[in-house]
């Protein structure tokens, strides 16, 4: 279980990993993908039980469900640095033959994904699946989730809220990555969700607020998430993030959501990440 | 083996095929899981549900939902058959099944009752005509269309130890039960010839399956010698036992309960262009919506009536 210290470490060079896939290929989304690295980091690095030794069925560990699809490269190098495949296959990214595809899947077979997600809306329910063959199975483990904000535009996820609290899924813990951005502007403007965390509890959901930016938040809510667990009610968690953190010119802003930097703006991103453990 | 030794048992829905085949499933194999979005007596589920309750999820009228919970629930090697009418289990929630279960290659059952135009009086908003279409498009993804009560259970029966995802149709009305009760002619993948023929191969799927067996009896009291074939695995498609068929009779009539666009008739055409171009007529709705009426009102208006069976088998001997 790594400290706070080496997961800021490992997100620094997660981060390094983004930048330098998205600009590999000059395609894919790295707004949202940086503001969620401390999130991932931690879950894998810290609050999971998980066998990098990958199994479908996840029998006996702790599974997550990514449904922000177009997060991708955040998911691929936590994964790959965590060791489920090698890290330097995260240059194939977005490349003709790779099994990392622009969106996960499990079509290719790439170790450590449970299902196809892109198409926004559709891994909660997903989620809740999981949980309940959980639950069938007697498998005390949890199962984790991140959506985005914006994605909770689709009525599906309002269907899997009801769901999941009219069935008593209190074996996970759904994260949804409030940085207030989408493609076409603030959530606010573009479709607004007002209280999330109120729409959350009259839905009948446990729900806490953490700093998706700050490890110590993000580990401390996680537990108390976790130890929130087998009560009866499914728990939310309303994480506050930045996208583009760590990219100073890329922070706070919906206009890096789907572009990459050119070679200038790579240089300039990577003078601002620590490489810890080594580039791919 | 002719059309007219084809013995009708009784008459029965293919929907409460369903219902047996499941509750008998679900007693033999623990894995299965069975799923409804607020139709769990149009299933006839009753019996699932009283003696293996902790196995039924009621998703409520949110089928979205449901198709994501069943993908879901295969990670942990469940076995879920969702269940709705055909136009919510496919149209209504395509792009769920598209990525949760094919692209993914969850092991899902799609079961859809009320297809077609047999549904009857509730009227076009609820008879999808589309849904074989929409579903054999999708990579991977195995079509299992059903004849009679017979084959609905055993067919509901035998996709839990096939791995991968299905779509089983099947529909609402009683309807003549004719295949072998205990479904030893069902093998999903192969087609059921029903008859030997030399002049005409006719084959059908579904309900119409009936309607080609009243089509061929009256066809063969004319003297025309009918091969039947019940395509029931519309994906993957028997195309060796359709080859064989073809090259001895040299022409076809396809009947669906489904827009010839895109559904039976299509996947025959095209196994036939590619490997023996014969003289094929289509007995199927015609790129257009159904309405309200009763099923045997419907058919009629529509063309899918045993007369216009044996007016096709007329017209594609004309063109022999």
């Amino acid at each position: 279980m790594a400290t706070p210290v080496e997961l800021r470490k490992i997100a620094s060079q997660v981060r390094r990993d983004i930048v330098r896939m998205v600009h590999g290929v000059q395609s894919g989304h790295p707004g949202g993908s940086l503001g969620c690295t401390d999130f991932l980091t931690t879950l894998y690095f810290h609050t999971m039980e998980h066998d990098t030794n990958f199994k479908m069925d996840g029998i006996g560990e702790d599974l997550f469900f990514l449904s922000n699809g177009h997060i991708s490269p955040v998911f691929y190098s936590v994964l790959a640095r965590a060791g489920y495949f090698d890290v330097k296959e995260l240059a194939t990214f977005r490349k003709l033959n790779s099994r990392l595809q622009g969106h996960p899947t499990t079509h290719e077979h790439l170790p450590g994904i449970r299902v196809a997600s892109g198409s926004l809306g559709q891994g909660m329910s997903v989620a809740i699946g999981a949980a309940l063959a959980k639950k069938y199975n007697g498998d005390k483990n949890l199962v984790f989730s991140l959506h985005g904000d914006g994605e909770l535009d689709e009525g599906q996820n309002w269907e899997a809220i009801l769901f999941a609290a009219h069935n008593k899924v209190d074996n996970l813990i759904a994260t949804v990555d409030f940085n207030g951005q989408q493609i076409d502007g603030a959530t606010k403007k573009v479709l607004n969700l007002g209280d999330i965390k109120q729409k959350f509890e009259v839905f009948d959901w446990t729900v806490l607020e953490m700093d998706g930016n700050d490890v110590d938040d993000v580990i401390a809510t996680l537990d108390k998430a976790k130890a929130l667990t087998g009560q009866g009610k499914p728990i939310a968690i309303i994480m506050k993030t930045s996208m583009g953190k760590g990219v100073d010119f890329m922070e706070g802003t919906h206009e890096w959501h789907g572009i990459a930097p050119n070679n200038d703006q790579l240089a300039k991103a990577l003078a601002q990440l620590e490489e810890t453990l080594g580039d791919y | 083996m002719k059309v007219s030794d084809i013995q009708v048992q009784n008459e029965k829905e293919t929907r409460a095929g369903f219902g047996e085949g499941i509750y008998e499933i679900g007693k033999e194999n623990e894995n299965v899981v069975v799923l409804t979005a607020d139709l769990a007596g149009s299933f006839k589920l009753g019996p699932f549900i009283k003696d293996i309750p902790e196995r039924f999820v009621q998703c409520g009228i949110a089928e979205a939902n449901m198709i994501g919970v069943a993908a879901g629930l295969t990670i942990g090697g469940k076995i879920p058959y969702t269940t709705t009418f055909a136009n919510f289990s496919t149209g209504r929630v395509y792009d769920q099944i598209r990525q949760s279960i094919a692209y993914s290659g969850k092991n899902v059952k799609v079961c859809a009752s009320h297809a077609g135009l047999t549904l009857g009086e509730d009227g076009a908003t609820h008879q999808i005509l589309e849904d074989i279409g929409l579903m054999k498009m999708l990579p991977g993804m195995t079509v299992i269309v059903p004849c009679d009560f017979n084959q609905t259970k055993i067919a509901t029966k035998a996709i839990a130890s096939y791995d991968g995802p299905v779509y089983l149709r099947f529909g609402r009305p009683k309807w003549p039960n004719f295949t072998k009760e205990d479904g030893s002619d069902f093998v999903i993948g192969k087609a059921q010839q029903l008859s030997e023929g030399t002049d005409v191969t006719i084959f059908a799927c579904g309900h119409l399956v009936w309607k080609a067996i009243e089509a061929g009896k009256a066809l063969e009291a004319k003297g025309i010698s009918v091969e039947l074939i019940n395509i029931h695995t519309i994906k993957p498609l028997d195309t060796e036992a359709i080859i064989k068929s073809i090259t001895k009779t040299k022409c076809a009539v396809t009947c669906e309960e489904h827009n010839i666009l895109g559904g039976l008739g299509d996947s025959i055409a095209q196994v036939a262009a590619k490997n023996f171009p014969i003289p094929i007529e289509y007995v199927g709705t015609n790129d257009t919506f159904g309405e309200s009426g009763t099923p045997a009102q419907l058919l009629a208006k529509y063309g899918l009536d045993t007369p216009d069976v044996i007016a096709a088998v007329e017209r594609v001997l004309a063109r022999k």
